[in-house]
């Protein structure tokens, strides 16, 4: 099987400090990484490096691309990179204000997503909208209301509605859940494991929240300084960590 | 279809004076398909750790563990997850639940998993919660709220859902009544005669003389402590 994303000596500095430096791994169709570190350990810097939104400074990210097979993102051009950000890649952002345009309605929000990609009728995108919006749980009487207008939870799930409704293959995350209450956070991670599991997307998925990442990750990446310091399926890192900052990282959670 | 050669764990804490702790030396074993092995030695002794290890859950210092054709102790996460999905069932002590997913798809989950169709998925949870007395106006909650026993009869459906030609079983009848217990070791002996090669920590006694071909003592796996 090829993977569907392969990243290779993957590299990012900003000025003489490291970003993140030497990552490599492979990612299966149908996959879900986690990457765990703390604040400043260099997991967003590689998500965006992987997204196309920072260029690294060394390294291939190769991504199977439907009409050319494995093709370098790093190198492609900007309309081509930009054209898998709408089609076969998908961003969740933390802020949810980042990934949604507030100005637009909810129904809005979803259908220009799909008229980037040559939807142009107005009943189907529609239709389709107050499908996905259904998915995510949110009323279908919201359709015509700005996000702005939206709790924190339910601009969270128009984001994803957003970003999955032209049947995106790769999905990356960064922090879905951080800034929700645990009762919100429950409801988007059900809603994501299902999603995940019934469209057989892969996603990378970057959080400091290792609860977040048992219950969604198959494996789990963890970093530091910059560096991947333990890599393995998500319970195994998680219940025998190997290195000593996996090993305070799982010790200094606290227990309910 | 289990073979464990020269298997050994080493626990390394780092943040503790990296001390380092042997807990397995040379552990080999085989358990044929339609075979009960149960594991026998002190608490201590490394029961769970052997099993958590032939699960992919704690990582190997050395040696093989193989389940079928694949080398546990070597192979990449995702065979690990396919040989967990279709070959390799594991009924912990313990629920993990999941928040907000009703007890029948909590159940039927590891038959929908491998492309099992929603109706026969269904009727094979509710044949098992049926017979392990789980009350039928539960099966539409999520099982966070209901009591221990009851969670842990839940999970247990949920490990004898799928038919795994390799089953590990963690103390499957601790803190059990009768009747349940009974319904129980019958889905064990059905394993059995359905071809499944079972390894089980069993600290019931009458339980495991009943179902248990043979015992294997984890103690002989124990490192000697220097002299």
């Amino acid at each position: 099987m090829t993977p569907l994303l392969s990243v290779q000596n993957v590299a990012k500095y900003y000025g003489a400090r490291v970003g993140c430096e030497g990552v490599n791994f492979d990612l299966y169709p149908g996959e879900v990484m986690g990457i765990v570190g703390e604040s400043g350990s260099g997991k967003s810097t590689l998500l965006n490096c992987l997204a196309g939104h920072l260029a690294p400074d060394a390294g291939k990210v190769l991504f199977d691309t439907r009409a050319n097979g494995m093709q370098d993102t790093v190198t492609m051009s900007e309309p081509e990179r930009r054209m898998l950000g709408r089609t076969d890649w998908a961003f969740v952002h933390q802020n949810a204000r980042d990934g949604l345009r507030m100005s637009v309605s909810a129904g809005g929000n979803v259908g220009e997503r799909l008229m980037a990609v040559g939807a142009r009728n107005y009943g189907d995108i529609r239709e389709q909208a107050i499908d996905w919006l259904g998915r995510v749980e949110i009323a279908t009487d919201r359709i015509d209301d700005r996000p702005r207008q939206f709790s924190g939870g339910m601009q969270q799930r128009l984001q994803i509605a957003r970003n999955l409704v032209t049947g995106p293959r790769l999905v990356f995350m960064d922090e879905p859940t951080g800034g929700l209450d645990v009762s919100v956070q429950a409801r988007l991670l059900d809603l994501l494991r299902g999603l995940v599991r019934e469209m057989g997307l892969s996603a990378i998925i970057v959080t400091h929240d290792l609860a977040v990442v048992r219950l969604l990750a198959d494996r789990l990446m963890v970093m530091k300084s910059g560096q991947v310091v333990e890599t393995g399926l998500t319970d195994q890192v998680l219940d025998d960590p190997q290195h000593a900052y996996t090993q305070l990282l799982v010790s200094s959670v606290l227990q309910v | 279809m289990i073979c464990v050669e020269n298997l050994s764990k080493t626990f390394t804490l780092h943040n503790q004076g990296s001390a380092v702790i042997r807990v397995m030396e040379n552990a080999n074993f085989t358990v044929a398909a339609g075979e009960c092995v149960a594991l026998s030695g002190n608490s201590g002794a490394g029961k769970s750790t052997l099993m958590r290890m032939i699960y992919g859950n704690y990582l190997a210092a050395s040696g093989r563990i193989m389940v079928g054709d694949v080398d546990v102790a070597s192979a990449e996460p995702r065979e690990i997850l396919d040989l967990r999905r279709n070959t390799l069932g594991y009924v912990s002590q313990f629920l993990r639940v999941v928040p907000r997913v009703a007890t029948l798809d909590v159940v039927a989950e590891p038959l929908r998993a491998v492309g099992v169709d929603q109706d026969a998925a269904y009727a094979r949870a509710r044949d098992l919660l049926g017979r392990l007395n789980i009350p039928e106006t539960l099966w539409g909650l999520s099982p966070t709220t209901f009591s221990g026993g009851e969670q842990q009869r839940v999970n247990i459906a949920r490990g004898f859902a799928h038919t795994y030609p390799a089953l590990l079983l963690d103390e499957p009848t601790a803190s059990l009544d009768a009747t349940n217990r009974e319904t129980v070791l019958s889905l064990i002996e059905e394993a059995k005669a359905g071809g499944a090669a079972i390894i089980g920590i069993f600290h019931d006694a009458p339980a495991r003389d009943r179902v248990a071909d043979r015992e294997i003592d984890v103690s002989a796996f124990t490192p000697k402590r220097a002299a």
